[in-house]
């Protein structure tokens, strides 16, 4: 796989990092590799936060009676994970740090097209995440992230206003990038990038553009109300006043479901790459790959009722719900059908991003199949509320998201900082995370179909349920390992990481064409496309028939 | 190839001062910024939408309290607040063409008549909520409601709750609307000051056509809100 002509030293070259020095080049850049890198920083800084309260929450269930902290301060540390976890780290995770980075080269632009909204939508999460560390260190949430009404409205006399602005602040710069991503897509693409020639990465950050574009304002709005119904004791939410705690699921999930999309999409999109360039060949069925991604972001438009099968609504409503959950599995199902198809006949490299890659579509796997259970009726009435829900999602959130979110990082890292990461310790790391993450939650599938709630602090009065808490317990210690070593070697590859070649892969994408790290504007000309995605027949092929990076 | 080279090097220096680097042209530099406006509205509409579809559902739950509720509000000021919207929309209008056939002078007079328009909006509304609030239908401790008849059913009267939920949302979608208003007035300002200084040609007055779109869409929303709020089954 290395490249067959030798590479100059990178550090001669000038690039997006070394063209300008100093705290306000970075803080006032309008360059997105840069704005890219701001959200890299941001984010880990929040997951290390959100990570936090997950190992205490961890803690405090390794044991039934509720002995490290009391039922209060649980209630907090469970609200304060999920809303850091989601609104500051999985929502913008992919598309606000590889999505930036990577967007505008794939389809061979300069910058995104709104570079200052850019940077103004970094700065609106800033904000956001400066409101939401304020909220938690001046006493936090315990309304469970969902902010469900009336308790979030009439009852609880929590930081509820505080950080439901963070979030409506947080939820305008996922909104800027969406938008940013939209118009870059349609209008930057340079000569011979037609729609079915885009990486499918590309799809896959399009059609997470329109759920972020259409949900987020909704539950912008929904905030509103929340808070002007605490603040001025209105009655929108409120039964005692006539009001409809039910109304507020309906707009909380129509966004909040989606979400989980803006999630998993990016995802999706990292490991369709990570899996045509580890098997050296074509994605197996390109369109459907591709327009699974919008059929995903357009049914998952149309399930969120399914979040609310025992909140009273009409058992009919219940059942189109739940018919259109079952929907929304098969785009999910084209895709995975369509990647281990790649897979078959290919010649499969087991680098680490692939390692990722595998570890996706395995977890993503079960996540999805655990996802039918719940869309179907009775199960989901015998397990809402349990421990089934939870490592469900986590399955999707962590075992499908983060896993995605990794195998991206290390794919684009020699991209991105110019450096190789030492692959024996990236191997290793992806294996502990696999081990680490389905010991964390695959005993709380069980625990959750045995019975055990969620959100309880105390499991006294079922002392059986002890076994496999404290399985999920060691699990997480061994994941936060799994997820502190990839920001060791990292770090450490900046300095002492081998220089990269351009395009150590020998990947397809005009990412690969250009420096690594690439120049301030990403390509020295503007590049004219004239094969199609994924040719990684013609690149294997003898040297003579490759492409030509820049054909003028 | 040297001499394709030396044309892309020459082509950076002959760039429109407006135009930013990243981009290949002037045309695609303002079909972008519309395209953005556009989407940006596409959010909009979902931000008011989940106000609508909360306001609507209440409607029908609660029609006969929403229609007494409904009676309280000024119709005539609403009218006269619609027409004003609509003459703002034309000056908006007259101020994109001005724009575009570089006629500054109508370009300066339609923002300012726009800018006066929204302002005349504004401060009809604020006689509108003056009125509420003297009457007691701003929700809160203070709001009153009682033995007030449900047009078209004789003998009974509104829940006052109900009627509550009603001004709640009253409150929350108009002054939505307003503050938007107000930012609109803020961007028509800083429109206003660049035409002022004569930056509106022909090849590049892309703030204006955007600006312009984004007052059209407050007055759509207007538009809406107005029979929603003050016409549906109203008795005289």
């Amino acid at each position: 796989m290395e490249i067959a002509i030798p590479q100059s030293p990178v550090a001669e070259r000038e690039n997006y990092l070394n063209a300008k020095y100093g705290v306000w080049s970075w803080l006032l850049t309008t360059d997105h590799k840069r704005i890219a890198l701001l959200y890299l920083l941001s984010i880990t800084f929040f997951f290390f936060i959100g990570g936090f309260f997950a190992l205490l929450i961890r803690l405090e269930l390794l044991t039934p009676a509720g002995d490290l902290v009391q039922a209060d301060t649980y209630n907090k540390l469970f609200t304060m994970h999920g809303m850091v976890m989601i609104f500051f780290f999985l929502i913008p995770s992919i598309p606000a740090t590889l999505g930036n980075f990577l967007v505008p080269m794939m389809i061979g632009a300069k910058d995104l097209a709104f570079p200052r909204i850019n940077l103004l939508s970094w700065y609106l999460y800033i904000i956001g995440g400066v409101m939401m560390l304020h909220c938690m260190l001046t006493g936090g949430v315990d309304t469970g992230w969902t902010f469900y009404a009336p308790f979030s409205t009439n009852f609880t006399n929590t930081k509820i206003v505080e950080a439901g602005l963070a979030i409506f602040v947080a939820g305008f710069s996922s909104i800027l990038t969406g938008l940013n991503f939209v118009v870059t897509i349609h209008r930057m693409r340079c000569p011979g990038m037609t729609w079915s020639r885009l990486p499918l990465f590309i799809w896959a950050h399009y059609a997470t553009s329109i759920i972020q574009l259409l949900g987020t304002p909704v539950v912008a709005v929904t905030i509103v109300l929340v808070a002007a119904e605490r603040a001025l004791h209105l009655g929108i939410f409120d039964p005692k006043l006539g009001g409809d705690p039910v109304l507020f699921q309906h707009l909380f999930w129509f966004y909040s479901h989606p979400a989980v999309y803006i999630m998993i999409l990016p995802s999706m999109g990292v490991i369709t790459e990570i899996i045509a360039c580890f098997s050296r060949k074509r994605i197996f069925g390109y369109h459907f790959v591709a327009f699974s991604s919008i059929a995903i972001a357009v049914f998952g438009f149309l399930v969120w009722a399914h979040h609310m099968f025992v909140a009273g609504i009409s058992v009919y409503s219940a059942l189109v719900f739940s018919f259109l959950s079952y929907a929304v599995a098969l785009p999910s199902a084209i895709k995975v059908f369509n990647w281990t198809a790649t897979l078959y006949k290919g010649s499969i490299h087991y680098d680490a991003p692939m390692l990722y890659a595998f570890g996706f579509l395995g977890l993503f796997t079960i996540g999805g199949l655990t996802g039918l259970f719940l869309s179907a009726l009775g199960i989901n009435v015998h397990v809402t509320d349990t421990y089934f829900v939870v490592a469900h999602f986590h399955y999707i959130m962590v075992g499908g998201a983060v896993m995605g979110y990794l195998g991206g990082m290390h794919f684009w890292w020699p991209k991105i900082s110019g450096r190789l990461y030492p692959e024996g310790w990236a191997r290793l790391a992806a294996l502990i995370v696999f081990i680490g993450f389905n010991l964390t939650f695959f005993p709380q599938f069980l625990l959750g179909y045995m019975g055990m709630p969620r959100r309880y602090y105390d499991y006294s009065h079922m002392p059986e349920f002890q076994v496999l808490n404290v399985l999920s317990t060691a699990g997480a210690t061994v994941l936060g390992v799994g997820y502190l070593l990839p920001m060791v070697y990292f770090l450490w590859s900046m300095r002492y990481g081998k220089p990269a070649s351009d395009n150590p892969w020998n990947a397809a994408g005009l990412e690969w064409k250009t420096a690594s790290p690439p120049p301030t504007f990403n390509f020295d000309e503007e590049p004219v496309v004239t094969w199609e995605a994924y040719n990684y027949e013609e690149l294997d092929a003898p040297p003579h028939t490759q492409e030509v990076p820049v054909a003028r | 190839m040297p001499d394709s080279t030396l044309v892309g090097l020459h082509h950076e220096e002959e760039h429109h001062p407006e135009l930013l680097h990243h981009f290949a042209d002037a045309e695609q530099q303002r079909d972008a910024s519309s395209l953005g406006m556009w989407v940006f509205l596409a959010t909009e509409v979902m931000f008011f939408g989940g106000l609508f579809c909360a306001y609507l559902i209440y409607r029908r739950w609660y029609f006969g309290d929403f229609a007494a509720a409904s009676k309280t509000i000024n119709m005539g000021l609403g009218a006269t607040n619609t027409a004003v919207l609509i003459c703002s929309s034309l000056t908006v209008v007259l101020a994109v063409w001005a724009a575009q056939t570089a006629r500054r002078t109508l370009l300066i007079v339609s923002l300012v008549v726009t800018m006066l328009l929204g302002l005349a909006f504004l401060g009809i509304k604020g006689i509108e909520y003056t009125d509420k609030f003297e009457e007691h239908h701003v929700p809160g401790a203070s709001f009153s409601f009682n033995n007030v008849p449900i047009p078209g059913r004789p003998g009974e009267y509104a829940n006052p709750r109900h009627a509550q939920i009603f001004f709640s949302l009253y409150f929350v979608m108009t002054g939505l609307h307003a503050l938007h208003m107000i930012i609109g007035l803020g961007v028509f300002t800083w429109l206003l000051y660049t035409a002022w200084k004569g930056r509106f040609t022909p090849e590049w007055h892309t703030p204006v056509e955007i600006g312009g779109l984004y007052w059209h869409f407050v007055d759509i929303v207007w538009i809406y809100l107005f029979p929603l709020l003050y016409l549906i089954d109203r008795h005289p």
